[in-house]
């Protein structure tokens, strides 16, 4: 059984018709790319899956999206409980204004959980999980916005790593950082596939090549093409597909 | 002449307009300071804060006055501010964005502009006669508490406004729940711009006159209140008793009691900025 799994999902805003029939499997512990030009839905399709997009005022979601073989848009779902489950990192780093520690045990203290050791062990283990702790470990009671903009990033995988779901959402981590930034968080996410299926939106084809078994490719709200990364990038089946990754448009 | 040197002229010409401008202000407000504090001044000492009024201007002091002010200006807030801000955010984060929601929001901008006499009308039939709470503390911090609600409301909406979209997310995203966002995210980010608006809500409310006069806050009272219903005057209607006496001592009285409440106002004010900006440094987004 697929852990993800989007069933001919179409979704407008307002009269905009953003994703157009989209269908598609995800498997536990792979790492996935969504790749395509701006504005083709890569986001949208993203936050789907841990329904973002109800803070959307006038966006209406159709069609199927199944999580371990439950449908998360039928009435019974509890959407706060699902999205403990699916952790999401934004493209932009968004620390909450609170210190490093408080930012890591938000997830567990919104759940209930006050036991000092507990939190301690939990903030230590997932900073470590996103190579950050080293950085850190001295100042945890320093404010997250003093932090520079990759190791905020890094915060934000490891406030996500710190409530355990079984699914991480990343929409263009690394789009605002540096190389050695980058590089960090591509090795996180190789090591994170043990125990996390992960969806990441990237523009960088090498990125995607990189860290990805399988590459969707997503154009004007449709997916074109969809396969492992290795046939995406040397053997596409579409043209279209052929065109975006070797750079000739988008 | 070439163009360059006739911008430049426009340019200093404008700067020495604004200076104009500037001074002009500035110079009214230092006359009118050096003048209050020229005759007030030495008249300040402790009795004239703790006398109770009085027929001489020599043993006259505002105590009951202070008291009345202190007294309705907590009451006020204890009242509006619970108020206010819980409107404020459920305007902002509860509330649908739809035709009605908009009405909604213009009136009470519209509100904040309404004369203040009116709201002592309202407060005086609403609160003095049809609920029976005559012209007592109670009734005048009703009143005040309508006129300065919707300087909070605004307040409260303009700062949970400005909390940036990505944080609400990332709280969501973590499963938290709306009421667990705004508490824990939403209004400690936006505390600094929120207390600055509840401050100067406060300066209002000290500094309101005429609905209290309408309410029927006494001109003497001559015992301190006690409880929320009695009767009690507050500083600015006892300035402007003093200021129509014809005796060259209630005069001197007047500019002290001026004073006294000038430096109130200046404390809280200074007080808002004092916070606003240490907010302002703790949490930028
Ligand atoms: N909140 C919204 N309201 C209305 N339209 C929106 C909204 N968010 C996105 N859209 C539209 O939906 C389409 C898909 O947007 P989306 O953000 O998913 O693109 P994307 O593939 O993530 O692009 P990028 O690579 O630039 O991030 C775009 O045409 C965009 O204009
Ligand atoms: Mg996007």
């Amino acid at each position: 059984m697929n852990k993800l799994e989007a069933k001919d999902v179409n979704l407008h805003y307002g009269e905009k018709h953003a994703l157009k029939g989209i269908s598609m499997g995800i498997k536990a512990n792979s790492v996935t790319a969504f790749i395509g030009p701006s504005g083709c839905g890569k986001s949208t399709f993203l936050r789907c899956f841990n329904r973002m997009n109800d803070l959307i005022d006038n966006c209406r979601v159709e069609g199927e999206i199944l999580i371990d073989g439950r449908d998360i848009y039928k009435n019974r779902i509890n959407v706060v409980d699902h999205r403990k489950k699916i952790g999401m990192v934004f493209q932009k780093p968004n620390p909450f204004p609170k210190s490093i520690y408080e930012n890591v045990a938000y997830g567990l203290r919104i759940n209930g959980i006050s036991h000092k050791k507990y939190l301690d062990e939990t903030v230590e283990k997932s900073l470590r999980q996103a190579a950050l702790w080293d950085e850190v470990k001295d100042d945890l009671k320093k404010s997250a916005l003093a932090l520079s903009g990759g190791q905020q990033q890094r915060l934000c995988i490891a406030r996500t790593l710190a409530v355990e779901p079984s699914v991480i959402l990343m929409d263009e981590p690394a789009s605002a950082l540096d190389p050695i930034s980058t590089a960090k968080i591509e090795e996180l996410i190789h090591d994170l596939k043990d125990r996390y299926t992960i969806v990441i939106v990237t523009h960088n084809m090498q990125q995607a090549a990189r860290v990805s078994d399988n590459t969707a490719f997503f154009y004007l709200g449709e997916l074109i093409e969809y396969d492992e990364t290795s046939n995406i990038f040397t053997n596409p089946a579409k043209e279209a597909t052929q065109n975006y990754v070797t750079g000739r448009f988008g | 002449m070439n163009n360059a040197r006739k911008n430049e002229i426009k340019d200093n010409a404008f700067k020495v307009f604004a200076l104009v401008c500037t001074s002009v202000g500035l110079i009214v407000l230092g006359l009118l300071l050096y003048n209050i504090i020229s005759v007030g001044l030495t008249r300040i000492n402790w009795d004239f804060i703790t006398n109770l009024p009085s027929r001489r201007p020599g043993k006259a002091g505002i105590y009951t006055a202070l008291l009345g002010m202190i007294w309705v200006v907590t009451l006020t807030l204890i009242i509006s501010f619970p108020i206010g801000i819980g409107a404020g955010v459920y305007l902002e984060e509860y509330g649908k964005k739809n035709p009605f929601a908009k009405f909604i929001e213009i009136n009470i901008a519209n509100l904040a502009g309404v004369p203040s006499i009116i709201y002592g009308i309202l407060g005086l039939e609403l609160f003095g006669r049809l609920l029976a709470l005559g012209n007592s503390i109670l009734a005048a911090s009703l009143t005040l508490s309508l006129l300065v609600l919707p300087i909070v409301i605004v307040a409260t909406r303009e700062a949970v406004k400005a909390v940036p979209g990505s944080l609400r997310e990332a709280s969501y995203g973590l499963g938290a729940t709306r009421w667990q966002t705004i508490s824990r995210i939403v209004l400690p980010a936006s505390f600094g711009s929120i207390l600055t608006g509840l401050i100067l809500a406060v300066s209002r409310a000290v500094g309101e006159t005429a609905p209290l006069i309408v309410v029927g806050a006494l001109v003497y009272v001559p015992f301190a209140p006690k409880t929320p219903m009695d009767q009690f005057t507050v500083l600015p209607i006892q300035i402007f008793n003093w200021t129509s006496r014809p005796q060259s001592g209630f005069v001197v009285n007047a500019a002290a009691a001026i004073i006294i409440l000038l430096m109130f106002v200046f404390i809280l004010n200074g007080f808002a900025v004092f916070l606003r900006n240490r907010h302002n440094r703790r949490v930028k987004y």
